[in-house]
């Protein structure tokens, strides 16, 4: 049976709410980074509170909930975020990503945590699509998404608006047949 | 233009109201008998529900509103015999960018395609743009639910999305269609055709 956590750049991991909730206060420093991959005002919330959240999560296995870590193999360091959410009536799984550390964007770290996101949607929760909203403002993020497979499928119109501009979000959306036919069950 | 005295929540036959919680948890339970209610306005299974179980999911629903401050919910009633119909939202608001979801139904099917649904949206429409001062409001709706996607083509919805295959019943995969329309796109919605529309 395959490794579904790791790749060639990255590995999926868990992480340690103490740590995990550090890590995330100093990420929510970079504004730009809560504004590519969040829909939400930006918000600064204290380690304390964000550990407690993390903290209530762990409380139950949750079988709609995938929270993953994305650590960089060569150093094993912590450089992102995936969650994946589960429709259990109709086989949907939700995909969100954000790449916290800078350094690493840009440079296909983020592709290959998707790419491992989405085989894991497909061979292990069993996933008849995936599915994805991105910013019209965050072109990195959507050719990254195509690359993996995502086809759009739409844009919900001006329904964001930040620094008083009106943007669209983009729906992306991958099917079953479709990635088996791209990566042959592999991936 | 600025008409303070145009009501909100009071239509040509129906009217816009809160729960009752003597008489409506009966009515629904009576809508959720038939699967063929819940197929239409649930994209959860559907199941049916005794009066207690739908007195406890009102219960559930004024707590989320009173939380969560993103949620406006209504009941939607015959003005002849203030008689439960149908119910009617606007969900997942977002205040700082200006959207929101929209979801209607009516619960029997001798009480649709009697305009009742028209009447219910104009104002649902009219309290999303023109109360809660928002942009655009989206309505989601399957591909196979045929009088929820002629509804809001009337009310000149914009077909903006198509969820591929988004969910499955009756033994098969079907869309999810994304429908937005636009503040201007409504305010901007010539009289005669919001009449037409109404009708």
């Amino acid at each position: 049976m395959k490794d579904l956590f790791r790749g060639e750049l990255v590995r999926l991991s868990a992480e340690e709410p103490e740590f995990q909730a550090k890590q995330e206060a100093l990420w929510q420093r970079d504004s730009e980074f809560h504004r590519l991959s969040g829909s939400g005002p930006a918000e600064v919330v204290s380690v304390k509170k964000i550990q407690a959240w993390l903290e209530k999560n762990i409380e139950g296995v949750n079988p709609e909930r995938y929270p993953f870590g994305i650590r960089a193999l060569a150093d094993d360091k912590l450089i992102g975020f995936m969650g994946l959410w589960l429709s259990l009536i109709h086989s949907e799984v939700w995909v969100g990503i954000g790449i916290g550390d800078r350094e690493y964007w840009g440079k296909g770290y983020g592709t290959e945590a998707m790419k491992l996101g989405v085989r894991y949607a497909f061979l292990e929760l069993g996933a008849q699509r995936v599915s994805l909203g991105v910013h019209e403002y965050n072109p990195r993020a959507q050719k990254s998404y195509e690359k993996v497979g995502f086809r759009l499928e739409g844009r919900t119109r001006q329904d964001m608006l930040r620094e008083g501009r009106r943007t669209d979000s983009l729906w992306m959306g991958i099917l079953r047949e479709e990635w088996f036919e791209m990566y042959g069950g592999e991936a | 233009m600025f008409d303070i005295a145009t009501q909100l929540f009071d239509g040509p036959d129906i009217r816009l109201g809160p729960i009752d919680y003597e008489k409506d948890p009966e009515v629904e339970a009576k809508w959720t008998q038939s699967a063929e209610f819940l197929r239409l306005f649930e994209f959860d299974p559907a199941r049916p529900m005794s009066a207690a179980a739908v007195k406890k999911q009102y219960e559930k629903l004024e707590k989320q509103i009173d939380e969560q401050k993103n949620f406006f919910h209504f009941m939607i009633r015959a003005k002849a015999d203030e008689r439960l119909i149908g119910k009617a939202m606007v969900k997942r608001v977002e205040w700082t960018n200006g959207n929101c979801v929209i979801r209607l139904g009516i619960g029997s099917p001798e009480d649709r395609c009697k305009g009742y649904g028209s009447q219910a949206l104009q104002m649902l429409l009219r309290f999303a743009f023109a109360e809660l001062n928002l942009f655009r409001v989206t309505a989601d709706v399957a591909e196979y639910n045929e009088g929820a996607l002629a509804l809001f083509k009337k009310f000149g919805f914009v077909e903006e999305v198509r969820r591929r295959q988004a969910l499955e019943k009756d033994g098969r995969r079907w869309d999810l269609i994304v429908f937005g329309l636009l503040r201007d796109e409504w305010s901007q919605m010539p009289a005669r055709a919001l009449k037409q529309a109404k009708a």
